[in-house]
């Protein structure tokens, strides 16, 4: 009875779709008015969020962009705010950034691999499993800092080095890289796969040659957040023992170092004008290299979509 | 096609990396704790590396003592952190770390982790710091302020809502507080001078570990009253107004010489006694307490007197294990302290 009074569903959005400009006047006035509120609502959460972000941008650029010099970026830590630079916090972040890219990419792609292509019964364990991850990705960063100095500092002696604070930054993005990545395996239409299994390629031929190409975009974007998440922690490294002062660039995977954040951090913090400056230059550097790193990886994707 | 390649040489590389990491971990280590005890030469300069942590009060003093320790021996890898007193003195009973700095002496149960571990150390005070009250600099009511006064206005169950409270004689311009948070040295050693007991204090006012947002507080509040160290004040003398504390305004000599009283505080550095078999820290030891004090005055802080200093040297050359300044009391004199017997 019910269901022959009301069109179907795909009528209705069709019909909502093809309202003519002008029947919208026709509309009752508080309609109208809701429709514009909206507008101006989403506008000025959007207005508010941009203001913000210039401001915050100008501020910075006013204090620091004066000090950004040869010298600041050849200069070790100093308690002269004139003489102090950002090369032992930039080497180390780049060390950490890069040890923990390459401990942590292959690691988790391979992971959400194996959970998307290769399980696809899922059992119970399985589950379980997946559920972790999930509620690993919500886990706050400190906490991350916390299990990094109990097993990778002490209990497996790596020390206060670029090694234990890569590591913990790979425990800390590994979830959410391998939950980004299933989402785009699981994007993948499932025929490619039928169809590449039909004409006889092996599930590793399937998965390389088909699976992985389609997904590609998708797990590049989920290893960009991830990256500029690790670059820009500050917490599990200060808890695993990162330095603030040191005389040395990192040699090796086993030297002590200190990251950006925690440079700027530390200079915030000092009661001379002079750090606050170089505060401010140093988050002019930690931005440059953020949004190097994200274009670089941009291109990647772009090149790979454009396959 | 492209992307898959360079995954694959990505994961490769990765796996190298951790393979040559594996392998080459272990032997290294070896070799280094091996270097750091025995073989480091005993001539003028030296060689090696010196690991401290602890106070972010302290964290300056050591930086510039370490920076210019290092520009005459290059060759001594330093490096300073400041995960604060208690964080420094876990690493420290840990034997993580060579030397700890403090805002405040060791605490039982610190002595008791590291009495754990086997660890023991010596206590040398490394510089002052005098803890500053300042208000607004549109507050002119006020130049000088009792102990009395100020325990008025911090003891716990303090009823003070205005300056007039304080004192009949004030306005009854409300009184805003501004302190550090509770974690700080900095408030462990105001309570205990100011409220007679170590984190006795009231709770309502507005309380951050940044130093520099109680500047900006107090600047900005015609009836702001903060504590901090004396660098923020110094650096900040035209946004502030330091009060005088019992007839007494904070300066480099009245913090020196000790008549800026019961606010001005030794700052400390405990070093590991097995450290001290190692050539490097014995020279960067020499140099802090000798003709590296000077840099005390760069970080912000005041020198120790001479003599203090030379004590101080005594207990390292002796090995006078134990802290003395845990039952000092706020305003006796440094040299006294360190004269008496340790525990």
């Amino acid at each position: 009875m019910s269901t022959s009074l009301k069109p179907p569903k795909e009528t209705i959005s069709a019909a909502v779709i093809e309202v003519p400009e002008e029947l919208r006047w026709q509309l009752p006035f508080w309609r109208r008015f809701f429709n514009k509120l909206f507008g101006a609502f989403c506008f000025t959460a959007l207005a508010i969020a941009g203001v913000l972000l210039v401001y915050l941008l100008f501020s910075i650029f006013r204090d620091g962009f004066g000090r950004l010099s040869q010298q600041f970026f050849e200069s070790f830590p100093s308690s002269r705010p004139q003489r102090a630079g950002v090369k032992v916090a930039l080497m180390g972040s780049l060390w950490v950034v890069a040890l923990t890219a390459i401990i942590a990419v292959p690691m988790g792609v391979a992971a959400a691999i194996y959970l998307e292509e290769f399980n696809t019964k899922r059992n119970k364990l399985v589950e379980f499993i997946q559920l972790n991850i999930a509620n690993l990705a919500g886990v706050p960063s400190i906490v991350y800092g916390l299990l990094g100095l109990a097993v990778f500092v002490r209990w497996m002696a790596l020390d206060r080095s670029v090694i234990s604070g890569a590591l913990t930054m790979s425990l800390l993005i590994l979830p959410t890289i391998i939950l980004v990545s299933q989402e785009a395996l699981k994007a993948v239409p499932k025929s490619y796969r039928e169809a590449s299994l039909a004409l006889g390629a092996t599930k590793w031929q399937t998965i390389r040659r088909q699976v992985l190409p389609s997904a590609a975009p998708g797990i590049l974007t989920g290893i960009i957040l991830s990256i500029s998440r690790a670059i820009g922690e500050t917490a599990p490294l200060i808890t695993i023992g990162a330095v603030t002062y040191i005389n040395f660039v990192p040699k090796d995977v086993k030297s002590r170092f200190t990251v950006l954040p925690i440079q700027i951090f530390e200079w915030s913090g000092r009661p001379q004008k002079g750090f606050h400056e170089n505060a401010a230059a140093a988050i002019i550097v930690l931005l440059a290299v953020l949004l190097l790193m994200n274009s670089l990886a941009i291109l990647l994707r772009q090149r790979a979509t454009r396959r | 096609m492209k992307i898959l390649r360079s995954l694959a040489a990505f994961s490769l590389l990765a796996v190298m990396i951790s393979g040559c990491g594996n392998n080459g971990s272990t032997p290294e280590n070896a070799s280094s704790t091996g270097s750091e005890t025995s073989n480091a030469p005993s001539g003028e300069k030296v060689a090696g590396k010196i690991s401290m942590d602890g106070s972010s009060t302290v964290g300056p003093v050591s930086e510039a003592m370490a920076e210019a320790f290092t520009q005459a021996n290059p060759d001594v890898q330093m490096d300073v952190a400041v995960s604060g007193t208690g964080g420094g003195f876990k690493k420290f009973a840990a034997g993580e770390i060579d030397i700890a700095g403090a805002s405040r002496p060791i605490e039982d149960k610190e002595i008791e982790a590291c009495k754990e571990k086997g660890i023991e150390f010596v206590e040398i005070p490394i510089a002052f710091d005098g803890l500053s009250v300042v208000v607004n600099p549109q507050n002119d009511w006020v130049e000088d302020i009792t102990v009395a006064e100020l325990k008025k206005i911090w003891e716990p169950k303090s009823t003070v809502k205005t300056w007039k409270d304080v004192n009949p004689a004030w306005p009854a311009e409300p009184i805003k507080l501004y302190g550090p948070g509770t974690d700080s040295g900095t408030f462990d050693y105001f309570t205990k001078a100011i409220n007679g007991k170590e984190k006795e204090s009231r709770s309502d006012y507005q309380a951050s570990e940044d130093d520099n947002t109680l500047v900006t507080g107090v600047s900005g509040d015609k009836g702001g009253l903060g504590y901090f160290g004396y660098a923020y004040y110094e650096q900040n003398k035209d946004k502030l107004k330091v009060l005088k504390v019992a007839g007494v305004a904070p300066s480099p000599e009245s913090i020196g010489d000790g008549t800026y009283t019961p606010l001005s505080r030794p700052l400390f550095w405990y070093v590991n006694t097995k450290s001290l078999d190692r050539p490097e820290v014995q020279a960067f030891l020499k140099f802090a307490l000798g003709d590296g004090t000077k840099n005390v005055s760069e970080a912000g802080y005041i020198s120790l007197p001479a003599e203090a200093y030379k004590l101080a040297m005594e207990h390292i050359t002796s090995k006078k294990t134990g802290t003395a300044f845990k039952g000092a009391q706020p305003g006796m004199k440094i040299e006294d302290i360190l004269k008496a017997e340790k525990k």
